[in-house]
């Protein structure tokens, strides 16, 4: 067992190291767009005195190593900075209003990735089951005619952009039979019941987004079982096939379908800002690209930082899964 | 015998197998009837299809192949014509299966007894702690070591030999009538065969199972059938009583087989007291990583002379070939050729010292390049070491290839998938032969290919030792093979050199106790040679006794 900690806990470091790096190439990155905050809210007709009194006020005119260790300073005790625009808006404002008034940014991000987590987790939640289903089906009874239905099917769903099978699924299930709300605004103190039935729909467009790829990894993982000489063995022993694919083949293909899964969640928490314009979800990803628009450089930098994280954790955890699926490492001899 | 009621009755079998999108005929009418309790031995080279015949006797056959005549009909149902579920409740229940190597045929996820205990519990034999208790009665039966725990260890904490036994346990699980045992011992040592080969014997015995032994190795046949099958490229050849079969083989074919273990080469001068030898490995140590391998071996290897490295799998004999090519640079000791010291790192070495020892690998179908033709897999080392280029180098390829014995214009142009397994190995010597060496070293080389065929390459071996004045370095674990061309022997265990001397001296006694071991295990053609062999060694506890011996 101390050699599985030892590669977990080796694993775990490599993670952080990674996000290091990130963060430098996010700051950078981030550096290198064009124009500024002090620009872009200031707008064409702005003096050059305006510009530079704004860009004194939020710092920007310091050289940019000393920025960047103490935005990382501040990220590594929790404290990611305040919105440019959020600052400014209270500065115009004149004094402190309603409650508290400046939102950090880390409050502004925190209920928004939370809509996203809620979204990203109905969607896994209905895709992965029936993605494996399908998968494992497909395997049984490959190259019938139910497997090429179901490849065809799934292929021309991921070939399709997601906002056309958005606007399908409201035609079908919106507005020709209205079962499910077309807009998804939900807030927060909503009852779970109602917050789930609006996320359905967008949960239902990423799961169309993301089962074909699933769905095809687990058929081919299994496949590629199949010849292998303990699978002959199991026919051998008169296993019903359905048994010889669920318990014989699946655990041992298990390592490249955790890998995809993990892929596909990633995918579901960074990647879906289109499903969140076109059903008005207040996720993160509407956020992130409002705030590149106006150069917030606090927002964007949090929650590219917030992504990437997001992705180093999935595949961390799809490591060590697959670390542990593996009879050999777990019990060694 | 022939009153006992007929069990399996195989009728005109025909195979055909799939390739470039037509049917091939891979069987060709294979016909044999088995009574209840009786053990049929099927032997033949590899390619004969003595697989796909134990296969299609379950009514099974692989992914691209197909049952296209006759009938197998096992206990009046005929499993060519019934239907899966019919043939899914005979499978497992009551006929059964032993592959060749349990280490791959055991699921790598799950535990040994929960695999055993499937057949039953699907099938409805016994309930899952009745299959427990019966596995531990069987695990005891044929003398695994902790019969109470090793059915919760998985697969990979298990040994090869002792594997192979939990896989006829598990065979046993439903008591099947029928048991097809295909090759089980070919992928073990000779010690570890013995004790499998007994246990086999003994369990079968005892429950009166019948039983398909397939093998090539006529020696291992001989102890455990009570009739024998030869069957060449799909066709019968001949079957009779194991005894009439050894004793008076009928069919020229089985007349070779029989004939094979014949080849034996005429006994060399000794070497000269103070002649040099070609390689001398003195006091080598070797690792990997941190882990030794070798501790403080040393032999000379004389010119002209073969020197067999015999030892069971693990012992360091490649480790010690991987030592002297510089593949892997000893940590302790040096290497000599013709008396000089050698760097120990190949990236040390210049193309001159490179050039003088070369190898010959035991798998020819991966040590080739699968797409390069013959021409320029031997050309290459011609330009490489000798810098013969165009003409010069195509008439070098040709010389090499009829030293081989392959025609040249016929094989010059062919890419290795158009060969045979021993065209292959003799391409494999071609290239070895091409840097014009002192010294080869030879691993393992015949022992992936048939008997005949391994006969050949033998042959061909001594005839180039004999023209060229080449020296041998024989890595084997088959002592036949040792006995046949070897002038001296080494034995190696644990990475150690247990006994080295000329051939003569080891094969008589005194032993070395291990070395005793290692050749009292070698089946003999005699029927009798496992049971005297085990009354020798105490039947009980068989495992107990080899270990205590060494």
């Amino acid at each position: 067992m101390n050699s599985v900690l030892g590669i977990i806990l080796q694993r775990l470091g490599l993670g952080l190291l990674t996000l290091l790096v990130v963060s430098v190439l996010i700051f950078a990155s981030v550096n290198a767009l064009p124009g500024d905050f002090a620009e872009a809210i200031l707008g064409q007709g702005a003096t050059p005195e305006a510009v530079a009194s704004i860009r004194e006020d939020l710092g920007l005119n310091k050289n940019p190593f000393s920025r960047y260790f103490s935005w990382l300073g501040g990220v590594l005790t929790g404290d990611f900075g305040t919105s440019f625009a959020q600052a400014n808006m209270s500065s115009f404002a004149g004094s402190d209003t309603g409650k508290g008034g400046i939102e950090s940014v880390a409050a502004q991000i925190a209920p928004r990735f939370k809509n996203t987590l809620f979204l990203a987790g109905v969607a896994a939640a209905i895709a992965i089951p029936l993605a494996l289903t399908l998968g494992i089906l497909a395997a049984l009874y490959r190259n019938s005619v139910y497997d090429r239905a179901v490849n065809v099917t799934t292929l021309s769903a991921i070939s399709s952009p997601e906002f056309f099978l958005a606007y399908i699924l409201i035609l079908f299930l919106a507005f020709l039979n209205p079962i499910l709300p077309s807009l998804s605004n939900i807030y927060d103190g909503m009852a779970f019941s109602e917050r789930l039935q609006k996320t359905l729909l967008p949960a239902l467009t990423l799961t169309l987004a993301v089962t074909a790829q699933l769905m095809r990894m687990t058929r081919a993982a299994i496949i590629n079982l199949l010849a292998s000489p303990y699978i002959e063995m199991a026919r051998l022993k008169g296993i019903s096939p359905m048994r010889v694919i669920v318990r014989h083949a699946l655990p041992n293909a298990l390592a490249p379908i955790i890998n995809v899964v993990a892929l596909n969640l990633a995918y579901l928490i960074t990647g879906v800002v289109v499903i969140e314009v076109v059903f008005v979800y207040p996720g993160i990803g509407q956020l992130f690209v409002d705030s590149v628009k106006i150069r917030d450089i606090p927002v964007v930098q949090a929650c590219c930082l917030l992504f990437a994280a997001a992705y180093i954790l999935l595949n961390l955890i799809a490591d060590i899964m697959s670390i542990l699926s593996n009879p050999r490492l777990r019990h060694p001899k | 015998m022939s009153e006992q009621e007929i069990l399996l009755s195989v009728k005109d079998l025909k195979i055909e197998g799939r390739s470039d999108e037509t049917w091939n005929p891979i069987i060709n009418g294979a016909s044999f009837d088995l009574r209840k309790g009786e053990v049929l031995g099927m032997i033949g080279e590899s390619g004969a299809g003595k697989s796909t015949v134990g296969l299609a006797s379950m009514g099974f056959t692989r992914d691209g192949c197909r049952i296209s005549g006759g009938s197998v009909v096992f206990d009046g149902i005929d499993l060519v014509t019934a239907d899966a579920a019919t043939k899914r409740s005979l499978l497992g229940k009551r006929i059964a299966y032993v592959a060749q190597s349990a280490a791959a045929s055991f699921n790598p996820a799950h535990r040994i007894i929960d695999q055993h205990t499937e057949a039953p519990t699907q099938h409805g034999v016994y309930s899952k702690s009745e299959s427990e208790e019966d596995a531990m009665d069987l695990y005891n039966r044929l003398r695994l070591p902790n019969p109470e725990e090793i059915g919760f260890r998985y697969p990979h904490q298990v040994s090869g030999g002792q594997l192979q036994r939990a896989m006829t346990a598990m065979a046993m699980s439903c008591r099947p009538d029928l048991i097809i045992f295909d090759e089980p011992t070919t992928a073990l040592d000779v010690t570890t065969q013995i004790e499998v080969l007994a246990s086999i014997r003994d369990i079968v015995e005892q429950f009166n199972t019948a039983a398909i032994y397939i093998t090539h190795d006529l020696a291992v046949v001989a102890q455990m059938a009570d009739r024998i099958k030869v069957l060449l490229r799909g066709d019968e050849v001949e079957e009779s009583e194991t005894r009439s079969m050894l004793s008076n083989p009928k069919e020229e074919y089985t007349k070779s087989l029989w004939a094979v273990r014949s080849f034996q080469r005429d006994l060399k001068a000794p070497v000269a007291i103070n002649s040099t030898p070609v390689v001398s490995v003195q006091n080598v140590s070797a690792a990997y990583g941190k882990v030794p391998v070798l501790h403080d071996i040393s032999f000379d290897i004389h010119p002209g002379r073969t020197v067999a490295v015999v030892g069971e799998s693990g012992s360091g004999k490649s480790t010690a070939a991987r030592c002297i090519t510089g593949l892997l640079p000893p940590t302790k000791g040096v290497i000599q050729f013709d008396g000089e010291n050698l760097p120990l790192d190949y990236r040390q070495r210049n193309r001159g010292q490179l050039r003088q020892a070369q190898m010959i690998y035991q798998m020819a179908d991966t040590a080739l390049n699968p797409r390069k033709k013959i021409g320029e897999i031997i050309g290459r080392p011609v330009e490489f070491y000798m810098g013969l280029k165009g003409a010069e180098k195509r008439k070098r390829v040709e010389q090499l290839l009829e030293q081989i014995e392959l025609e040249p214009s016929q094989y010059i142009d062919r890419l290795p998938s158009e060969l045979s397994g021993g065209q292959k190995q003799r391409v494999g010597i071609a290239r070895s032969l091409a840097a014009e060496p002192k010294f080869i070293i030879c691993d393992e080389v015949t022992s992936a290919l048939d008997q005949l065929v391994a006969e050949g390459i033998l042959r061909l071996l001594a005839d180039l030792q004999d023209t060229l004045g080449l020296s041998y370095m024989f890595i084997t674990h088959d002592l036949a093979t040792v006995k046949s061309i070897a002038d001296e022997v080494v034995v190696m265990k644990e990475g150690k050199v247990i006994e080295q001397g000329p051939k003569v001296e080891m094969f008589q006694p005194p032993h070395h106790p291990y070395t005793d071991l290692l050749l009292s295990s070698v089946p003999e053609m005699d029927p009798d040679w496992l049971t005297n062999l085990l009354d020798e060694r105490g039947v009980d506890n068989i495992g107990d006794a080899a270990s205590a011996k060494i």
